[in-house]
Parts: structure tokens; sequence; C-alpha cells
């Protein structure tokens, strides 16, 4: 084929480019979709609650995933630091995935568990109250606001279409548990719930 | 993996890169070194030649596609072939953890072996310990093992649960909770005035004689239980001693006061599932060298 046709014909040149760029995701992504071992959830896990998921999404309005990741490699110095290594069956319910790629701040998959509550209260209003050297913004509005219960059932039956076995009683059950809940008690939960299905003594 | 995919995999990679070494290799013109001619395009009079890719430039793409071929047979890449040496990212964090492992574990043993006392006094136990410490401890601690408010201080000689090597140790390994419940509803307002202002007597301060009276008698009803008669705590409650000006939640008179409304439920997380005995050892006889 002469490359003029190519040139000339945008229809046809579009159809190409295509065919160029997606054997890569044809490769290593679509697989991924599709096998068990990227599909199964580990022993344990279960959707977010409702409150832990309005945590999610505060966690995400933050953008807390743009200084931390969610990811531990199998890399000695990350398992010493931080526990475990992420597994793929860990994330099967989690969308978007949180895993982040930038560590402005510490990793987050096994922060659950690790600092009391009170800690992360006192963090969240103001990091050098606790951490003199950090350098993560306050937020000092968590603690005003009420969680929006509005919602939770929609978003909760959103998920359920992406496949996150929620029941029906988690649905109906959403607005009530989440009622009267500070938007700092939320992402708390969610915090103190993240990675600790998997623990290893280090 | 199924078999399905592992062949998907491979029959789209081996595709992929038979195109590209054909699109490299049929659109190539050799020998005809820089020529006049043009591609025929011509932009507000500007021309562009057609000259062949420069050797350079097409050998590099040859060694990327000679390189992704020999990449694809030494490691794993084409379903589930394995690879010729096997590699794999688990064995490899494997190989990595035992290596350390066997580095250390000797000597590691043998600080187990010994007395926390013993090996608080050794130089390189407290740095592995500061490491330790700085990783797992100082956020909550400070860096320095001072505290914060809410958090106690690890370098002075006031200990809520006890200062001992078990007692450090058992915190480490078991954390620990506070439990002091809230007065509000039980004392009412000028029961918690009162009984602040007896605590506020303990620490030797001026109060007023008759609120003072009032609380004592609320502090022997409700509070010496833990606190003991005296004020001066008890380590297995955790209960801290009210005399010595020392405080983790602030020592005014509107601080105590809130402490005793609200109550206090300050935790220590266990670290028993997640570090090793011979690093809690470690740990422990850091925490134990802050103080002694």
């Amino acid at each position: 084929m002469k490359h003029e046709v190519v040139e000339k014909n945008v229809g046809l040149m579009m159809i190409l480019i295509i065919v160029a760029i997606s054997f890569g995701t044809l490769v290593e992504l679509v697989p991924l979709m599709f096998i068990k071992q990227t599909n199964e959830p580990i022993a344990g896990l279960k959707p977010l609650p409702a409150l832990e998921l309005e945590g999610r999404d505060i966690y995400i309005r933050e953008g807390c995933n743009n200084c931390h990741s969610q990811m531990i490699r199998p890399l000695r110095a990350e398992t010493e630091r931080y526990g475990h290594y992420s597994v793929a069956g860990e994330f099967v319910y989690d969308h978007p995935f949180l895993w982040g790629s930038k560590r402005t701040g510490p990793d987050l998959a096994r922060v659950g568990q690790r600092y009391s509550d009170d800690w992360h209260r006192a963090h969240f209003y103001n990091p050098r109250d606790v951490v003199p050297e950090s350098n993560m913004p306050a937020y000092p509005w968590l603690f005003e606001r009420e969680v929006d219960g509005t919602v939770t059932g929609k978003k909760m039956n959103a998920l359920r279409t992406v496949g996150v076995p929620y029941t029906d009683e988690d649905i109906a059950g959403a607005e009530a548990a989440v009622a009267g809940k500070l938007e700092i008690d939320a992402l708390i939960a969610y915090v103190q719930q993240l990675g600790t299905l998997l623990q290893t003594r280090r | 993996m199924a078999s399905f995919w592992h062949w998907w995999i491979i029959i789209l990679t081996t595709v992929t890169i038979v195109g590209i070494t054909w699109i490299l290799l049929a659109n190539r013109k050799r020998g005809e070194g820089t020529t006049e001619q043009t591609t025929g395009h011509a932009h507000d009079g500007i021309e562009e030649y057609d000259n062949p890719l420069p050797a350079w430039w097409f050998y590099m793409f040859v060694i990327t596609i000679v390189w992704a071929i020999g990449y694809l047979i030494v490691y794993p890449g084409m379903g589930n072939y394995p690879g010729l040496i096997g590699w794999t990212q688990l064995e490899q964090h494997r190989e990595e953890v035992a290596a350390a492992d066997e580095r250390y574990s000797e000597m590691r043993s043998r600080y187990l072996a010994m007395s926390v006392e013993e090996i608080a006094k050794d130089p390189a136990v407290v740095k592995m310990g500061s490491r330790l410490f700085g990783n797992n401890c100082a956020q909550c601690h400070g860096a320095d093992g001072k505290g914060r408010y809410g958090f106690p201080n690890l370098t002075d000689d006031d200990w809520l649960w006890g200062g001992s090597p078990d007692a450090i140790k058992t915190a480490l390994l078991q954390g620990r909770r506070a439990a002091m419940p809230a007065w509000a509803s039980v004392l009412g307002d000028e029961g918690i005035a009162a009984a602040a202002e007896y605590v506020v007597s303990l620490n030797g301060r001026t109060t007023d004689p008759e609120l003072t009276a009032q609380g004592e008698k609320h502090f022997q009803m409700y509070c010496a239980a833990c606190h003991g008669p005296d004020g001066k705590g008890n380590a297995i409650f955790g209960a801290p001693n009210l005399t010595n000006g020392i405080w983790l939640y602030g020592g005014t008179r509107e601080q105590i006061a809130h402490t005793l409304r609200a109550g206090r439920n300050g935790v220590m997380p266990a670290f028993g599932d997640s570090l090793t005995e011979d690093k809690i050892h470690i740990l422990t006889a850091y925490v134990y060298s802050l103080s002694n």
C-alpha cells in the first residue's frame, strides 16, 4: 500500500491508527479484566459499608490519592515499612481504583488500625499538631459538615451495577447508616479499614 | 491463566512484533543516500525531502525489536510461559526478605536472648530502635519521643501503664485502651466544676476551699477507684497520676473539667500482629532507654 493512500484518506488513517495503538491495551489490559487472579476477592473482602463508602468519596473529593498511593509493591523496602504487598484480590470492589501514582505522603494501603481514631482526628484537623514536619494540608471543614446521606443508596446501586455485591438491605439502610455523621467520621472509618485483611509480622 | 488468554497474548504480541518489523523493512529505502527527491508535499512552497531513514535511527529500531524478542524469551511475558530464567516479582521479593533475614536474624535473636535493660545500653540497639520508632511510633509520640497533646511523653519518668520493660513490651504487643468514662450525666455541671477544682488542688494550686471540699467527696466516690484515694494513679488501669503536674490532656481548670465531662479513651494500637518478636524487643529497649 502506498503511503499516499493512507495520507489522503482520513477514514482509513483513523482505522489504522486505532489498530496500531490498541495492541498494548488488548495484550496488557483486556486479559486482566477477565482472568481469575485479578477478579476473585481475597478471603473476607466485603463491599464498603455506607459510612466507609461516603468516607471513600470524601477521600476522592479531597484528592487524597494525589499525594497518597494505595499500592505496596513487592519490594522489601516497601514491605518493611508498610506491611504485606498489595494483591489484586484486595481491590476487586474498588471503582475507581485509588492506587495513586505519587507519594508526597506515605502509602496508605495498610494504614488501617495503625493509628488510633483520636490520632486521625488530630491529624486531619491540623497535621502539624501531631507531626511537626508534615506538609499535609489541614482539613478542618470535615469536622463541621455532615455526610449527605440522600445519595448514598444510589451510589451503592451504581456500584452494584458494576459488580459490587451490595444487598437490597444495604442500599435501603444506607441513608440511616450515615445519618448525623460528620464527614470526619466517615473518612476515619474508611481509612481505618484500609488493608486490614492481610496482616503479616515483619 | 486460561489457555484462551494465554494464546491471545502470544498471538497478539507476535502479530505486533512481526507487523512492526514488516512496516519497518517494507518502507525502507536503501542505498540512495540524500537525494533531491521530494515526497510531493508542498506547504506554502515548503517541500519535504523523501530521504531514507538515517542508518543510526534504523538500527536503533532494529535493536529494540531484537531486545523485545530476547526479553520475551528470558522473562515472563508470553501468556503462561515463565521465561528461561523463571523470574517472578514475588520470588524476587522472597529472596530479598530471606537475604535480609539471614543477615540480621542471628543478631536479632542474640538480642532477643538478652534482657531489655542490658541491650538498652547498646548503641547499635538504640540506633536500630530509633529507626523502628521513627517508622512506627513517631507519628503519635513524636520523633523525639516527647509526645503531644493526647499522646504520652515517653522520655520522662511518668508512665500511665508502667515503665518496666515488661509493661512497655505488653503495650507494644497488645496496645492499650484507656477507659475514662464521661461524668457529665453523673456529676452535673456543678459536680464537674467541684471535682475539677479538687483535681487542681491536688497539684498544690490555690483553689476555692468550699468547692474543693465538695469536689473531694465526688473524687473519693467516683474517681478514686482508678486514680487512687490520693490521686496518684494506678498503672493497672492506665489511670494517670493527677498530682505531679504532668497532663496528657492539659491541666487548666477548663481542660480538666472537659476531661471530666467527656471522658477520655486514648488508644495505643497493638503492634503484635505487625512486628516480629525480635523487633518488638529492640523497640522495647529503645523506649526503655529514652527514660533510663
